[in-house]
């Protein structure tokens, strides 16, 4: 039993939980009551791995980096997750639960998008699953993200703007759970390990495919078992939690998450929720949160769109709390100038969420011997128009 | 003894206001309780603003916004309730998401509420079990009434677990909906308010979500206590006539 997943009520220590409005009690009572018999189902499994063999491409490779080693002066290995059909670890959990949404008779799934990864992923899977799809994007997101929109709409998904608050990722999620009050025949695919439980528990076991590949792969190149480190970036946190889950209970492998700082931890552009936040409630979940005196949530501010989440999931909130996972955080600069490096002496171009698990490898000081595993959650090309923005800036 | 109680003691058809407080302007909160007490409302509920407001539909998230742009926040609205306090009798609910209560610190929140001549509290996303493991001693302490919400979906057995939590009265959702949606009011509800009135629950019942005129107000009274009105009241509100404009859709909904 894993001490930080295995869940009392949908709590994990002080943080989870079901802050729902009664309307949505009885869409979260088909999910509790269902979930565990479905989803831990040997035949269902079967169907989840072979999808993900057959048409995600996994497992992805364990990269060893020559070069970033050198430089680091470590033994530095690269979960290739940009690997995956679609750019990102997404996928994982797109599949599992459209599968999952599949069992339950469902026709129509609704989900919410930032930069257009997890919208991609889902519109994906219903296409493969014939399934209908609806996708939530604020609508400053909307703007940013055009090719990404354009490619959910050629997947057949249609987009609705979300046109409240600051018109991002938060807003999304909260159209998408408004819209499922309505209309309580849809399944809510969301995108990462936030939300009301048992959301954060589903994602994170669609995700932990991550780390049991990370184990695998170790044992056949290194003879090992386990790491010395393992980093990634944290925007909600779901490739992050899927990166750990198997190392969890493995007290000598430090776990390190990586946050955006943005422009500085202390200026009011930032998504440093362990940083700015506090104990809070956030689309149905108590966690940590970036909110003022009264509890109004805090808009934040990243480069990159993956982590520009005002929150983090509440399993994530249980492991700062406890110490268990080390919190770090990097600027946009950090981000680029990390971005940049890989992309010329590895010959990979990173999502700027990713680059942020990179960035943080400066300010470690690793030892010869250490074995480094950097969770490469997605790929940059959504990023370019970014990366040209700053080419001059970084190009030696 | 909770004037919430004393109100249900005397006859039916209580017409209950929902407004965002702080909205239109941040000091129109006063005077709105004051002309909807003249105008014999029976129980006024004050929405707090709040940056993310799950149950709430498109009405009451603009006047939410704009009401945070005002500047609304706890502490103003218990100032501006404590300059009106001796002059009003109407009962007052408030209602607020579960984070504000939280943040604000729950025992002071309730100590402030008290002071503030508020009766009872609506905190939609606080889950039964939390309410009663954590806050339900908190209340009483206090003397404030927690009121819960059903809606259509809930079965009954929950229902009437809801209906011996809630204080005061049962907050009925008539539409499996966010707020102000509106839609076929005169078919499908009524089904549910049968079943609600089968259940012979010992606590008035207040049918809210959707109710917006005369004839839906009628109907929510035929088959509870009476009606709770929100997104077609805020959206009647004129800025430049605050009194004109509550006296002409009260007079709407009653005469």
């Amino acid at each position: 039993m894993n001490s930080y997943l295995d869940d009392k009520n949908g709590f994990y220590g002080d943080f989870g939980g079901t802050f729902i409005p009664e309307i949505l009690w009885i869409n979260f009572k088909e999910l509790k009551d269902s979930y565990e018999s479905i989803i831990l189902d040997p035949s269902f499994n079967k169907k989840f791995e072979s999808l993900l063999n057959n048409y995600v491409g996994r497992p992805t490779p364990l990269f060893y980096c020559n070069e970033l080693s050198k430089k680091y002066k470590t033994n530095i290995y690269l979960k290739r997750e940009d690997l995956n059909h679609t750019g990102s670890h997404k996928i994982n959990n797109t599949i599992g639960q459209a599968l999952f949404a599949k069992q339950l008779g469902k026709k129509k799934i609704i989900a919410e998008t930032g930069a257009g990864q997890h919208g991609i992923a889902t519109a994906t899977v219903c296409s493969l699953l014939s399934l209908e799809c609806i996708i939530f994007m604020g609508e400053t997101d909307i703007l940013r993200q055009a090719i990404n929109v354009s490619k959910m709409k050629m997947l057949g998904a249609k987009i609705i703007p979300a046109t409240t608050g600051n018109k991002t990722l938060k807003d999304a999620i909260n159209e998408a759970l408004r819209y499922w009050i309505n209309h309580p025949e849809c399944y809510y695919l969301i995108g990462s390990v936030v939300g009301p439980h048992p959301y954060p528990k589903i994602v994170a076991y669609f995700q932990s495919i991550i780390s049991k590949e990370i184990k695998k792969q170790l044992q056949e190149k290194k003879g090992i078992t386990q790491p010395n480190y393992i980093i990634t970036c944290i925007g909600g946190g779901s490739n992050s939690i899927g990166a750990f889950y198997h190392f969890l209970e493995n007290a000598s492998v430090k776990l390190i998450a990586v946050e955006s700082a943005g422009l500085g931890i202390y200026t009011n552009k930032t998504a440093a929720t362990t940083i700015q936040g506090s104990k809070g409630v956030i689309h149905g979940s108590l966690t940590f949160v970036m909110q003022d005196k009264y509890g109004q949530i805090i808009d934040p501010y990243s480069i990159s769109a993956g982590m520009d989440y005002p929150g983090i999931g509440p399993m994530h909130a249980n492991l700062f709390h406890t110490q268990r996972v080390k919190f770090f955080n990097v600027t946009d600069n950090d981000v680029l100038q990390a971005a940049y490096e890989i992309s010329q002496i590895e010959g990979i171009i990173p999502a700027l969420e990713s680059a942020h698990a990179l960035a943080i490898l400066p300010k470690i000081s690793f030892k010869k011997e250490d074995i480094v595993v950097i969770n490469l959650s997605g790929r940059g090309d959504k990023d370019l128009k970014n990366y040209i923005r700053h080419l001059n800036q970084f190009l030696k | 003894m909770n004037i919430i109680d004393h109100l249900f003691k005397k006859g039916k058809n209580k017409l209950s206001i929902y407004f965002t407080a702080g909205y239109p302007k941040l000091n129109s909160t006063k005077k709105i309780i004051q002309i909807l007490q003249q105008s014999k409302v029976n129980l006024i509920e004050i929405g707090l603003p709040y940056s993310d407001p799950m149950a709430d539909g498109l009405i009451i998230q603009k006047s939410n916004k704009k009401a945070l742009k005002n500047g609304m926040n706890p502490d103003q609205l218990f100032s501006q309730l404590q300059l009106i306090q001796n002059e009003i009798q109407v009962p007052l609910i408030l209602m607020g998401y579960y984070n504000q209560f939280l943040k604000f610190g729950e025992e002071s929140f309730l100590n402030c509420c008290k002071k503030s001549g508020i009766s009872g509290l609506i905190f939609p996303d606080l889950p039964l079990e939390i309410y009663k493991e954590k806050y339900q001693k908190l209340f009483e302490k206090y003397e404030l009434y927690f009121i819960c919400l059903v809606t259509s979906q809930t079965p009954d057995n929950r229902i009437l677990l809801l209906s011996n939590i809630s204080k005061g009265f049962l907050y009925v959702v008539s539409s499996i909906s966010t707020t102000g949606q509106n839609k076929d009011f005169e078919t499908d509800p009524l089904i549910f308010l049968n079943r609600i009135n089968n259940l012979n629950l010992s606590i008035p019942t207040l049918v809210g979500f959707g109710i917006a005129n005369k004839n839906s107000f009628n109907l929510a009274c035929q088959y509870a206590n009476g009606g709770i009105i929100g997104s077609a009241f805020i959206q009647s509100l004129d800025e430049n006539d605050l009194e004109g404009s509550i006296h002409r859709f009260i007079a709407s909904i009653l005469y």
